[in-house]
């Protein structure tokens, strides 16, 4: 494999200990009219070769614009990292020049959006659109990066690659369109691979053959794959672990056997237990009392007390820290045995 | 789950075709799609029938067409005995108090001029005789309230509610007329997989209050699964299969509906490896252009001959207690496969 002017990163294999990519205590703010979003509140997780971590979210939690952050794409201002570390092989990615940044954007990091209809653009061809992959970065012809797009279609499936290359976005359909979207996030075979909602405008069916597409191709490449969803049951079908996120904070982390077992955080617990289940059919759903709190204005002490069952009075004034239960187990609410012992609904 | 025997909405042979016409000056049809072509059921009283599809299956324009704001190319919608589809003026008018709806986007589906009060009041505008004036206030007040809403709110504007809270707007404007039927299309999939819950339990509640009738158009099958007496198929137009909410999740007896059942991603990662699925290659094929025969033929892994020469029908199939369009139907219960 060929890497060009990539020398500010340290080689291949020089791991050691450390993981792929790390984000390291990330906090992101955005400086608006109305005040200081604070979005991303000390986010920290791991991601291996090879290993898919899922990161569960509802809309506002910051799962999305952390992942913004990794990939550098973030619009600063109005939004500010005061703090924090985002090491991809032991690099930290926040202290590269934007030159540097640019040569491991799409290299060596690379993100597949949700809405691949915005995502592309509508006046330039499917194939000319993943053939700039090439151009760009690796310099080739438009001959030959032109060629290099129609295996790259053929490599995700997509029918008749070498007459379609030469369409045009809007005459493909979302699930084609999707998968446009990973051959241009694969072209240069990158090692980090976010995934942001790929399936979440697509229908099941359609989902389930995109989901098993990212899973080969992340089997044949070794990728990380950081897979950013809401929903329950895709993270149950591919994840290795799942990071769950709370108003921009990590509020449990764990492998996925166990949180879905015996999940040890309120919101987690109150996630899985609304799901409905066919033994419930005709009773209410459980479902988390309240709503999601304003970013602006964020309750003290633990974010999610004012829609908790298990609070106590210090879950109001002290902000919980991620309590480790095991050494792959983590959970930031003050009473994590009492939600881990508790009965299931 | 109440539901009476008796019947307030029968739906036969429903056909909605869009024409496909070229020319400027002089249009000519070339063509049609075919989003619903021959649907029939019936929906009791208090009862909630859940239809479930791909995108551009024909669910939506099912919905449009049961609510008069689509004219059917044919067939009848007939409820409490009279066809809506042929119903005019005043009539039309006086029919539609009794079937109302609830959008997907509770974002789009408000106007951001109005207040909640104008919003959920606006029926009484339209429908005069329904509560007189001065009483229209306290009326929706008191939907207000029914939906689980601060009364007090009545004159704020949509942008100071949250989506969860929009959405019991739009189910408050919905039961306004006291409708015996409410359509409710993708009532919860731009919520909140925590705000989802509560709306489904308000849904319910209501439906046991005021003994409604849903139809309730969704694509997440275990959200339909827990609402629904009963599950429609939709694929292309038309039903692929009908049958109570356990015989088409446990005894599914048609291609797709085992193929739809067994992408549904299950929310327990145990023994995910052994799981059966079911993956259809490609994507839906054109409603302006089905195939002939069974739509669903190419893309099935039992189509014969005779799926491309001979339409199968929606009825009962030896071996099944439910309604499915296949000739080969053979019940398989793909979710619980161990």
């Amino acid at each position: 494999m060929k890497r060009t002017s990539t020398d500010v990163l340290p080689g291949e294999g020089a791991l050691g200990d450390e993981p792929l990519l790390a984000v390291d205590n990330l906090h992101v703010e955005f400086h608006t009219r109305a005040g200081t979003v604070r979005a991303v509140n000390g986010v920290s997780y791991t991601v291996a070769p090879g290993e898919t971590l899922a990161v569960l979210g509802e809309s506002g939690s910051g799962k999305s614009v952390t992942a913004q952050a990794i990939m550098g794409i973030l619009d600063m201002p109005p939004a500010v990292i005061p703090k924090g570390e985002i090491r991809f092989k032991g690099t930290d990615l926040l202290k590269l020049s934007e030159e540097a940044r640019t040569q491991v954007r799409g290299q060596r990091i690379a993100m597949i959006f949700q809405d691949a209809l915005s995502a592309l653009n509508p006046v330039f061809t499917v194939g000319w659109q993943i053939s700039e992959m090439f151009r760009v970065h690796r310099g080739m012809s438009k001959a030959d990066a032109m060629k290099k797009a129609v295996e790259l279609m053929d490599r995700v499936r997509i029918p008749a690659a070498r007459q379609r290359v030469h369409d045009y976005p809007h005459q493909f359909s979302g699930g084609m369109r999707q998968r446009i979207m990973i051959a241009m996030s694969i072209a240069l075979d990158p090692e980090v691979l976010i995934a942001d909602e790929p399936t979440t405008a697509l229908d099941v069916t359609v989902q389930a053959q995109i989901m098993e597409l990212l899973a080969e191709l992340q089997r044949e490449s070794q990728m990380g794959l950081i897979l950013i969803t809401h929903d329950l049951g895709v993270v149950a079908d591919v994840a290795d672990k799942i990071a769950v996120m709370y108003a921009g904070r990590i509020v449990e982390n764990a492998p996925v056997y166990d949180i879905y077992k015996a999940p040890a955080h309120p919101y987690t617990k109150g996630l899985l237990d609304s799901i409905p289940r066919v033994d419930q059919k005709g009773q209410d759903l459980y479902a988390i009392k309240g709503l999601p709190p304003n970013l602006l204005d964020l309750p003290t002490g633990c974010s999610f007390h004012p829609r908790c069952p298990y609070r106590q009075d210090n879950c109001v004034t002290d902000v919980p820290p991620l309590y480790e239960i095991s050494g792959t187990r983590g959970s930031a609410c003050h009473y994590w045995r009492e939600v881990l012992d508790g009965e299931r609904q | 789950m109440a539901s009476g025997s008796e019947r307030i909405l029968e739906v036969r042979d429903l056909v909605k075709h869009f024409p496909l016409t070229q020319g400027i000056v002089f249009k000519k049809q070339i063509g049609a799609i075919k989003a619903v072509d021959g649907v029939s059921f019936d929906l009791n009283r208090g009862e909630t029938l859940g239809i479930v599809g791909e995108s551009g299956c024909g669910k939506s324009t099912l919905a449009k067409v049961l609510m008069a704001l689509e004219r059917p190319t044919s067939g009848s919608v007939v409820i409490n005995g009279r066809d809506i589809a042929k119903a005019k003026g005043g009539e039309l008018k006086r029919m539609r108090r009794n079937i109302q709806m609830v959008m997907q986007d509770p974002y789009t589906s408000l106007n951001p001029r109005m207040t909640v009060g104008d919003i959920i009041g606006e029926p009484y505008e339209i429908h005069t005789d329904v509560a007189p004036k001065g009483d229209r206030r306290k009326r929706v007040q008191d939907l207000l309230e029914v939906v689980g809403l601060n009364p007090d709110h009545i004159n704020r504007y949509p942008h100071q509610f949250s989506g969860g809270q929009r959405q019991r707007i739009g189910i408050a404007r919905g039961l306004a007329l006291q409708p015996e039927i409410i359509v409710c299309d993708e009532p919860v999939s731009a919520l909140d997989v925590s705000i989802q819950a509560q709306v489904i339990n308000l849904l319910e509640r209501l439906q046991n209050e005021f003994n409604l009738a849903y139809i309730f158009i969704a694509h997440d099958l275990s959200v339909v699964r827990h609402i629904s007496d009963r599950v429609g198929v939709m694929y292309l137009g038309k039903f692929v299969e009908l049958g109570k909410d356990a015989e088409i999740y446990d005894r599914p007896a048609h291609p797709y509906t085992q193929a739809l059942l067994s992408a549904v991603p299950v929310p327990d990662p145990e023994g995910r490896e052994q799981r059966e699925r079911i993956i259809l290659q490609g994507d839906p094929p054109s409603p302006a252009n089905p195939p002939s025969g069974c739509r669903f033929r190419t893309r099935c892994w039992k189509a014969q001959e005779i799926c491309a020469e001979e339409e199968p029908l929606l009825q009962i199939r030896p071996g099944t207690t439910h309604e499915s369009a296949c000739h080969f139907a053979e019940t398989h219960d793909v979710v619980h496969v161990s």
